[in-house]
């Protein structure tokens, strides 16, 4: 199943997917936990900013800009 | 409704002045942007600014209210997602929840996203049973048609649970009712959230030394989690706050140390014990939110979506907001014109009146010249120039700043900012510049890391604040916009305004860069940034807000300094040293630097001696060329260009003083206000350094370049 997982900066506008592990320690890491992005969150691409990066992500019903350095340190499995 | 203080909790003993001894202390705290101002402002009647972009309240305020005789002390935490410290608002936050010994901590949610808000709610809850959980923007979540049962949400948790709408006043009567029966509450520690075993057996061995130490005064449990996750802000925390002895301290210390030994030989390190103690509470506010929620309709968002797909857009996102730029300063340069002739129609009507007067009186002319010539005159040009501009444009951003656009501009910008190796919230820094630099300077707390927020605080003054727009609206009416000679002339400066902006928005990002590769070396370190729901703007309050705080305030400032300001104008214009008066003289003595600069000796001393408020920019060089000489009639905008004309100006001049005002030191308030946020004359002096010498070297090369190219 391991290899399924792809960065959630691959995942494309209108894509969901569900976390699955977080690569990322420290404050950042601390602070999306906050968010609410736990192993099994549901995720949505929402949108890409005019310059591509950040990216807007619905996270429990919130929406959240990230940079695609975080994005592409949390992988996801596609649903 | 007693005084507004702000700032006068004690930081370091997080104590609260009472003023009886049954006055009850009231602990704030929310996430951000949830409208924990609303509700305070609905309590104390208190005027704080609020505004739709997270992170607006970055100091603590404080104010009071009284319910059936009882004085509440209302205490407004800084806005955060949790209080596991993450950044310096959080620790403020949670020092004060768990230490400061509130009577009644109230956590206000957000009703249209409950459930990240529930987070907060149980981790206080860990802290205290004496909370309520007010849930505020009821309203919105109904047009959503997000059902909230209330009544089932007070049985989960085990508080009181009250529905509001801050903005409408709703529910905030029964809030009221709600913390003073709270306040009544013995404290009890009890258990919210169960984690697993190995850390339940932890905490339990803790808690019980502190136990003995601590005889309940804080919520040991709480504690012992947080110290076996490792924080370590916390030990100290504690050792400032609960006044431990050395030798308690130091086997608490080693208790702790050895206890996470044990679990980390277990496999439980301190980021593993953090994961799992979030997963349980994210969990149980995941179950909490499913059974007292209800979504009538499951797109009930879908309309934001729509309208960011438009605002953040790759093709429409940059250009539509610098239109919308563009269309606020277009109202604004239209609608002032109008009144800020009758206002100087009306004004000068009334300086010939006191001169009448005055003559009447008999008395002598350097009474009449120090009053009437002097503080009078340099008053009604600061009121005339001044007021018309500001009641269009404040209210005008305050409604794009109500209606959570500045955040799109955060995430439609950052991507520049990322390459300038600065933080994201550099652009909502850069925003509230525009209400006031000294604010804007002050919101930089909002920026963790310390090498970013000092770019940031450097590169504040770029935009031009309150003070500014109207020096540059006035340069732009007189010189660029004629005065409704053709319906195109307002578009034309619009336009050259819009231009300015831009530019002091793209010397942020270069001195930044520059910054970043010099003084300031470093790489852009991480955030999240949140993306509000849009509100629909209160446009009363907004439009009364923004008159009587930030209009009329402004206002007062200028004229406070703008009367003794022309009072020494006018003495130095009526000193005379070998038959030339003093002004002329330090007018001399600058002039040859100025000139190089497109300005001249007048221009350069206004700025100089604007040094205390922007605002009077304008009205010193005003009043210094009507004192030497050439006394006109001026009682419209078009006699005050032809004064400027006469004295030499020429469209090189308007710009490069365009140029100078969006560049120069920032103005003294903002200046003690960098003092105080970075504790350094260092950057203080290279705050001050930084934009006076971009404006220099733009002014020179300007003029330059223009008289080489023979256009003037």
């Amino acid at each position: 199943m391991a290899h399924s997982n792809i960065p959630l900066s691959k995942l494309l506008v209108n894509e969901r997917g569900k976390v699955k592990d977080i690569l990322l320690k420290g404050r950042i890491r601390r602070r999306l936990l906050d968010l609410g992005l736990i192993t099994d969150t549901a995720i949505e691409t929402l949108q890409k900013s005019p310059f591509g990066d950040p990216i807007a992500y619905l996270i429990r019903g919130t929406v959240i800009a990230l940079r695609s350095e975080i994005s592409s340190q949390i992988l996801v499995e596609k649903v | 409704m007693d005084k507004y203080k702000q700032n006068n909790i004690d930081e370091h003993s997080l104590k609260i002045i009472k003023n009886e001894s049954t006055d009850k202390i009231i602990a704030l705290a929310g996430n951000p942007n949830v409208g924990k101002s609303t509700v305070f402002n609905g309590l104390t009647g208190l005027n704080q600014h609020t505004g739709n972009w997270p992170g607006k309240t970055v100091t603590i305020a404080q104010g009071n209210y009284r319910h059936k005789n009882k004085r509440f002390i209302l205490v407004d935490l800084p806005g955060t997602y949790s209080l596991m410290a993450n950044s310096v608002e959080e620790e403020v936050a949670r020092d004060f929840i768990c230490f400061g010994n509130p009577d009644v901590t109230v956590v206000i949610v957000d009703a249209t996203c409950l459930e990240r808000n529930l987070n907060l709610v149980l981790q206080t809850l860990e802290i205290t049973n004496n909370v309520v959980v007010c849930v505020n923007l009821m309203d919105e979540a109904r047009r959503k048609k997000i059902e909230i049962d209330l009544e089932k949400l007070s049985t989960e948790l085990g508080v009181l649970v009250i529905g509001t709408s801050a903005n409408k006043g709703k529910g905030l009567k029964e809030l009221m009712t709600a913390v003073s029966k709270t306040a009544g509450n013995k404290k009890v520690n009890k258990t919210i959230i169960k984690y697993d075993n190995k850390i339940e057996e932890a905490v339990s061995k803790i808690e019980k030394q502190l136990n003995n130490i601590l005889k309940n005064t804080v919520n040991a449990r709480w504690l012992a989690l947080r110290l076996i996750e490792g924080d370590d802000n916390l030990l100290r925390s504690i050792k400032k706050h609960l006044g431990f002895n050395r030798g308690n301290y130091k086997e608490l210390i080693k208790m702790v140390a050895d206890t996470k030994k044990g679990l980390h030989n277990e496999g439980f390190d301190s980021e593993v014990i953090r994961d799992k103690i979030v997963l349980n509470i994210v969990t149980k506010a995941e179950i909490i939110s499913k059974k007292v929620l209800s979504f009538k309709s499951k797109e009930y968002n879908v309309q934001d979506r729509k309208i960011d797909k438009y605002l953040t857009s790759k093709l429409y996102g940059i250009p539509i907001m610098i239109g919308l730029l563009g269309i606020v300063f277009y109202i604004t340069l239209i609608g002032a014109n109008i009144p800020s002739g009758i206002l100087a129609y009306g004004l000068f009507w009334l300086e010939d009146r006191l001169s009448d007067f005055f003559i009447w009186l008999g008395t002598p002319s350097w009474v009449h010249g120090i009053l009437v010539l002097g503080m009078y005159r340099t008053l009604a040009w600061v009121v005339a120039v001044m007021l018309p501009p500001m009641a269009i444009f404040f209210p005008l951003f305050s409604i794009l700043e109500d209606s959570g656009y500045l955040p799109r501009v955060a995430f439609n910008l950052d991507n520049l900012f990322k390459k300038a190796c600065a933080c994201g919230k550099q652009a909502l820094t850069m925003c509230m510049g525009f209400g006031c630099n000294a604010a804007g300077i002050i919101g930089c707390r909002i920026i963790d890391s310390p090498r970013e927020r000092l770019i940031a605080i450097i590169t504040n003054n770029f935009v031009p604040c309150n003070g500014r727009f109207p020096t540059l609206i006035a340069v732009i009416t007189m010189f660029f916009s004629g005065f409704i000679m053709s319906p195109l002339q307002p578009l034309i400066s619009t336009f050259i305004l819009t231009g300015i902006i831009v530019l002091g928005v793209i010397m942020t990002l270069f001195i930044s860069k520059l910054l970043s590769k010099t003084i300031l070396k470093g790489i852009p370190s991480t955030f999240t940034l949140e993306l509000p729901p849009y509100r629909k703007p209160q446009f009363g309050k907004v439009i009364v807000r923004s008159i009587f705080d930030r209009t009329l305030f402004v206002l007062g400032r200028a004229v406070a300094i703008a009367a003794p300001a022309g009072l020494i104008i006018w003495i130095m214009a009526n000193i005379k040293i070998n038959n030339i008066n003093i002004l002329t003289h330090s007018a001399n003595l600058l002039h040859p630097v100025a000139y190089l600069m497109g300005l001249d000796g007048y221009i350069l001393i206004a700025f100089i001696l604007g040094f205390p408020a922007n605002e009077i920019v304008i009205p010193i060089i005003i009043m210094s060329y009507m004192s030497t000489g050439n006394i006109l009639e001026l009682d419209s905008l078009l006699a005050l260009k032809s004064l400027l004309v006469n004295h030499g100006w020429t469209w090189l001049t308007a710009i490069c003083v365009m140029l100078f005002s969006l560049m120069h030191w920032p103005c003294g308030t903002t200046c003690w206000t960098i003092k105080k946020e970075t504790q350094s004359f260092k950057w203080t002096f290279v705050s001050f350094l930084v934009p006076t010498i971009v404006g220099i070297i733009t002014c020179l090369v300007v003029a330059n370049l223009v008289r080489l190219l023979g256009l003037v």
